[in-house]
């Protein structure tokens, strides 16, 4: 730590930002000073804290990347206001194209800045670069987590705490309208603020979810595969950092209207919003690329990278739950990013896509939308629906129930996924010739879903179950996310679904089903594999009052939400009718909703005061048979120091003499 | 065997008890529409279903972490050797296929139901806009800010939107539908119980979504002539109406015009400006000036928001009340507002 260098780039930091956008405003033909000082002290914050950063290691890649987003925005900002200079367009200041293209490039300049393109630009100037091979030379250790690094297990730490962080910040927006919702009347909380609030909270959950499943496919394939990494590790670093911008570019929508159309931005609402809209919509376009182009990669490593003797039925079921996700990814994020880049174009261009007045269709949105965000809900549970049968096996010391029937119940889901997208559109005006084969094929998923939650209990039965946290986290994601699937199909059904449609009914019933499959499974598996990432243990008895704080609240949450919805609670309104008799519920409901943030809390706190001050771990602390316990931990750079052959099936607890993996230590020489 | 008998019984009894149990609890609101009773039943045959796979799947869960936990002594104990079964894997596949295509059977038999024309269905044009509902009647040629309806008729909705998506909700009738910008939606419903009832929007809208709420009054066959016949009568002038009449009248189209989602009367700061003390106060404008609201700038910021924008709050009221609102009505809320001392 050099105290005068982090002093002199906070300093300069500071007044950087402050000149930066003094400039800015005298270029874009403003007076110097604007009337509202917030922006001006805003951007010096910003400027101070990279000043900062970069004071404490000036090869900070977070830094420099944010350094590179603000010369990007600076740029966009002053090249839409000298085109439309040379164009005599007037006004030549107009926010809405200058933003939009500052916030384009400013994506552009974080990932120059953050270096993760430094090699393919190497390449196509012929240069040649080796891969990465263990930390940066002579810097402290801690600096690759907050740079370009190729290493899968650094990037899934990287995934899972932006992931964590995050879940945080979308928490902590739900107890802010939560708390207003908890009496009826308009408490502290004006209408347009609390739009924005459950808009962000239900876009940034999101992002953190794919976050998260991003982070455990990072960090768990490879491992579990036998490989030593991913098959493209500049392409996982590139997949990982895009998302970055296009979080903060969601983040910032706050500080530019907000926005008031919900996570879902239906046209032609979101046409005509304010500018946090088109914020909000680029973000998410910019952070798909991260979900299509991880998924690549682990197809691409799940189909080439298997170690010796390990066919596709012998893999971690979890990587079948990996593999069916990302065929989602790969196939559906390109349909969220088109519908929320024709609303950009709309309100930039004028394109009248979702303008009856100009030939448009209100209806192609949410044809568009839906395509991918209904299978995107199975992109956040298949893989907590993994790490449940994962898990089991090891705790019930006992085979998976029909490892086949659950592989492929995943990919039936996945398939399925695609096919069910307009029962979210069941009262937006299409005809029942879409309405009732719609019906029917929503249906149809409960079948392949309901072949998991038998398969879970077969594994149970008979078995020797013990109950450490992991354990704890998933029988309660086993029975949440009961709650969630069994509350489906009356949504399923027209009929019902005329009544529940938009109510609080259909918010019990999805967080039912986020918390069962990713919230629930997502901590199982950080309790379970916290000891092979940090080589320490976590603190049992903290992990117990998380595990009992978070099931006790969230049964209470989610039951009281669909009883609110039944009674005719509209679902995203600041203010509900006392008269209907759900106030009583809202409280509840709200204090349930602090239990889980303060069971959140608890645990993070415990993971993060464990990996700094925890026991030391034993090295395979639950007797799994699976290939990255036989190992070290923490892992080393390249995991498998000795190559290992797949002799047997992964699960086979309760047979005899069985083995999973078998070892071969490495010839010592080569000769 | 007896662990699967165990669990059998456990699962019967309890499961006869909680969908006993589950019965007696009503779920719904008041069931004030042909179409409900349909719906109602539906539902509560789902309830039946997901009340006994809950049970069955909690039952053999409970009862596995019971009997099958890790007692003292047993730390390297193993489970029992099974990997599967495919004639369980098959079961419990065709069953619930036949179950879920069942209920998808009867969804699709009820809803051809509850969407059937009666012959003397009564049509109803609904317009809907931020942040409020007008109705027409166009065999009558009667417009109103409320929705009358004859108690026992089937009436058809043929909806739009001016502007965004909103949706037509009414949770004692069960039924709803967006309305869309460039469309027209319909839905059938058909009022039982008469009463009062709120139309409440359930798609977000912007701002004052929440506070988009309609007036439904399902009246007697023969109110509701009398009230069509009223309707198609000359229009009012102001001149006819008292100041009091017309004070009441004000209050009653702030209410159903959708004015009270955006400026309350008792000065509380909300989306728009208040009302309470609002007549002839001085007005700081966007642009710096002032003026003093008279009865010329209240009816100018009706019929022409965007004229004179008050500092502090966003240029964002709808620019077609001139459309909606009558020359009565505008007069009457001039009426009210400069009642609100």
């Amino acid at each position: 730590m050099n105290i005068k260098r982090i002093l002199l780039g906070l300093i300069i930091g500071v007044l950087g930002g402050a000149a930066l956008y003094t400039v800015m405003r005298l270029l874009l033909g403003m007076p110097a000073l604007a009337s509202n000082p917030w922006p001006l002290v805003a951007m010096a914050v910003t400027t101070g804290l990279i000043g900062l950063m970069l004071g404490i290691e000036p090869s900070l890649g977070l830094a420099r990347g944010l350094l590179g987003m603000v010369f990007g925005f600076a740029v966009g900002l002053l090249l839409v206001y000298v085109i439309r200079l040379l164009l005599g367009m007037t006004p030549a200041w107009n926010p809405e194209p200058a933003w939009v293209t500052g916030a384009l490039l400013g994506a552009t300049g974080f990932l120059l800045g953050v270096g993760v393109m430094t090699d393919w630009l190497k390449w196509a100037n012929g240069i040649h670069t080796p891969e990465q091979d263990g930390p940066p030379e002579g810097k402290p250790a801690w600096v690759r987590y907050f740079g370009a690094d190729q290493n899968h297990k650094v990037i899934g730490v990287q995934y899972t705490v932006t992931g964590i962080l995050l879940l945080g910040t979308a928490g902590s927006f739900a107890m802010i309208f939560r708390t207003e919702l908890s009496k009826a009347g308009i408490d502290f909380l004006p209408a347009d603020l609390f739009n924005t609030f459950i808009s962000i909270h239900g876009i940034v959950m999101i992002a953190s979810i794919l976050l998260g499943v991003g982070g455990m496919a990072n960090y768990l394939v490879p491992l579990m595969l036998g490989a030593r990494d991913m098959a493209f590790p500049r392409l996982n670093s590139f997949a990982f950092w895009i998302a970055v911008p296009g979080a903060l570019l969601i983040i910032m929508a706050l500080f530019f209207g907000g926005w008031d159309t919900g996570w879902t931005g239906y046209a032609p609402l979101s046409v005509r919003g304010p500018l946090g809209i088109d914020f909000f919509m680029l973000g998410v376009f910019i952070f798909g690329f991260s979900s299509i182009l991880g998924a690549v990669n682990l197809i691409a490593t799940t189909i080439t990278m298997r170690a010796p003797g390990m066919s596709m039925f012998r893999m971690p079921i979890f990587v079948w739950a990996v593999l069916a996700t990302a065929l989602i990814q790969l196939t559906g994020t390109q349909f969220i990013g088109l519908s929320f880049l024709m609303v950009v174009l709309e309100r930039v261009f004028n394109m009248g896509f979702f303008d009856p007045a100009s030939g448009g269709k209100v209806l192609l949105f949410q044809h568009l939308f839906w395509f991918y965000s209904h299978p995107a809900v199975y992109i956040f549970i298949l893989p907590g629906l993994g790490i449940i049968s994962e898990l089991l096996p090891v705790f019930a010391r006992k085979p998976l129930f029909g490892y086949k029937w659950i592989a492929l119940s995943s990919m039936a889901i996945a398939v399925m996924g695609f096919l069910v997208w307009a029962h979210h559109m069941f009262t937006a005006g299409i005809s029942d010739s879409l309405r009732v084969p719609f019906m029917y094929s929503t249906m149809l998923v409960a079948v392949p879903t309901g072949v998991k939650f038998f398969s879970w209990l077969g594994t149970m039965w008979r078995g020797k179950l013990s109950f450490p946290t992991p354990m704890l986290f998933v029988l309660t994601s086993i029975a949440v996310f009961l709650i969630g699937g069994l509350t489906g199909p009356p949504l399923a059904t027209v009929p019902t679904d005329l009544h529940l449609h938009d109510s609080y009914y259909v918010v019990g019933h999805f967080h039912a089903t986020m918390f069962g499959g990713f919230v629930f499974p997502f901590f199982a598996a950080l309790y379970f594999w916290f000891p092979k990432i940090t080589g320490c243990m976590y603190n049992e008895r903290l992990g117990k009052i998380h595990w009992f704080l978070q099931t006790v609240g969230f049964y209470t949450m989610s039951l009281y939400m669909m009883r609110a919805g039944l009674l005719g609670m509209r679902r995203r309104i600041v203010d509900y009718d006392p008269a209907l008799g759900v106030e009583g519920y809202q409280t509840v409901i709200t204090w349930a909703g602090w239990i889980i943030f303060i069971s959140v809390i608890i645990g993070v706190a415990n993971l993060a005061w464990s990996a700094y001050r925890g026991k030391v771990a034993e090295p395979n602390p639950w007797g799994s048979r699976s290939p990255e316990w036989q190992i070290p931990s923490p892992v080393p750079e390249h995991n498998f120091e000795e190559p290992f052959e797949v002799v047997g099936d992964p699960y086979d607890y309760g047979v005899p003499g069985s083995i999973y993996v078998q070892m071969h230590p490495k010839p010592t020489s080569a000769g | 065997m007896k662990h699967g008998i165990r669990v059998g019984v456990l699962i019967s009894v309890l499961s006869a008890a909680m969908i006993y149990w589950m019965r007696t609890i009503p779920w719904m609101p008041l069931e004030a529409s042909r179409e409900a009773k349909d719906i109602d039943w539906l539902f509560g045959l789902h309830i039946d279903v997901i009340t006994f796979l809950y049970v069955l799947v909690n039952g053999i869960l409970i009862y596995s972490i019971f009997a099958f936990r890790r007692k003292k002594g047993e730390e390297d104990a193993v489970g029992a050797n099974l990997h599967g079964n495919t004639k369980l894997e098959i079961a419990w596949t065709v069953i619930p296929l036949i179950t879920v295509l069942f209920f998808a059977y009867l969804g699709t038999i009820v809803l051809s139901d509850i969407s059937a024309a009666a012959a003397d269905e009564l049509e109803v044009n609904v317009t809907a806009r931020q942040w409020s509902w007008s109705f027409e009647y166009p065999d009558a040629g009667v417009k109103s800010t409320e929705l009358y309806l004859p108690v026992d008729r089937q009436v058809k909705l043929n909806m739009t939107s001016v502007d965004v998506i909103h949706s037509f909700w009414v949770p004692e009738f069960r039924v709803k539908m967006d309305t869309v910008p460039g469309m027209t939606t319909n839905l059938r419903m058909t009022p039982s119980i008469e009463g009062v009832y709120k139309v409440r929007c359930a798609e977000l809208c912007g701002t004052a979504h929440a506070a988009m709420l309609g007036t439904i009054r399902v009246v007697s066959q023969e109110e509701f002539e009398a009230w069509l016949q009223q309707g198609q009568q000359q229009e009012t002038q102001p001149e006819d109406l008292s100041e009091e009449e017309l004070i009441n009248l004000g209050a009653s189209t702030a209410d159903a015009a959708g004015c009270l989602a955006c400026h309350s009367v008792d000065g509380t700061k909300s989306v728009g400006p208040s009302w309470k003390g609002l007549f002839g106060s001085e007005r700081p404008l966007t642009d710096g000036s002032t003026t003093i609201a008279d009865e010329a700038y209240i009816r100018e910021s009706i019929l022409d928001p965007k004229a004179k924008t008050v500092a502090g709050f966003p240029d964002i009221m709808p620019t077609n009340y001139g459309e909606t609102l009558t020359s009565l009505d505008v007069e009457a809320l001039i009426a009210y507002i400069r009642s609100l001392k």
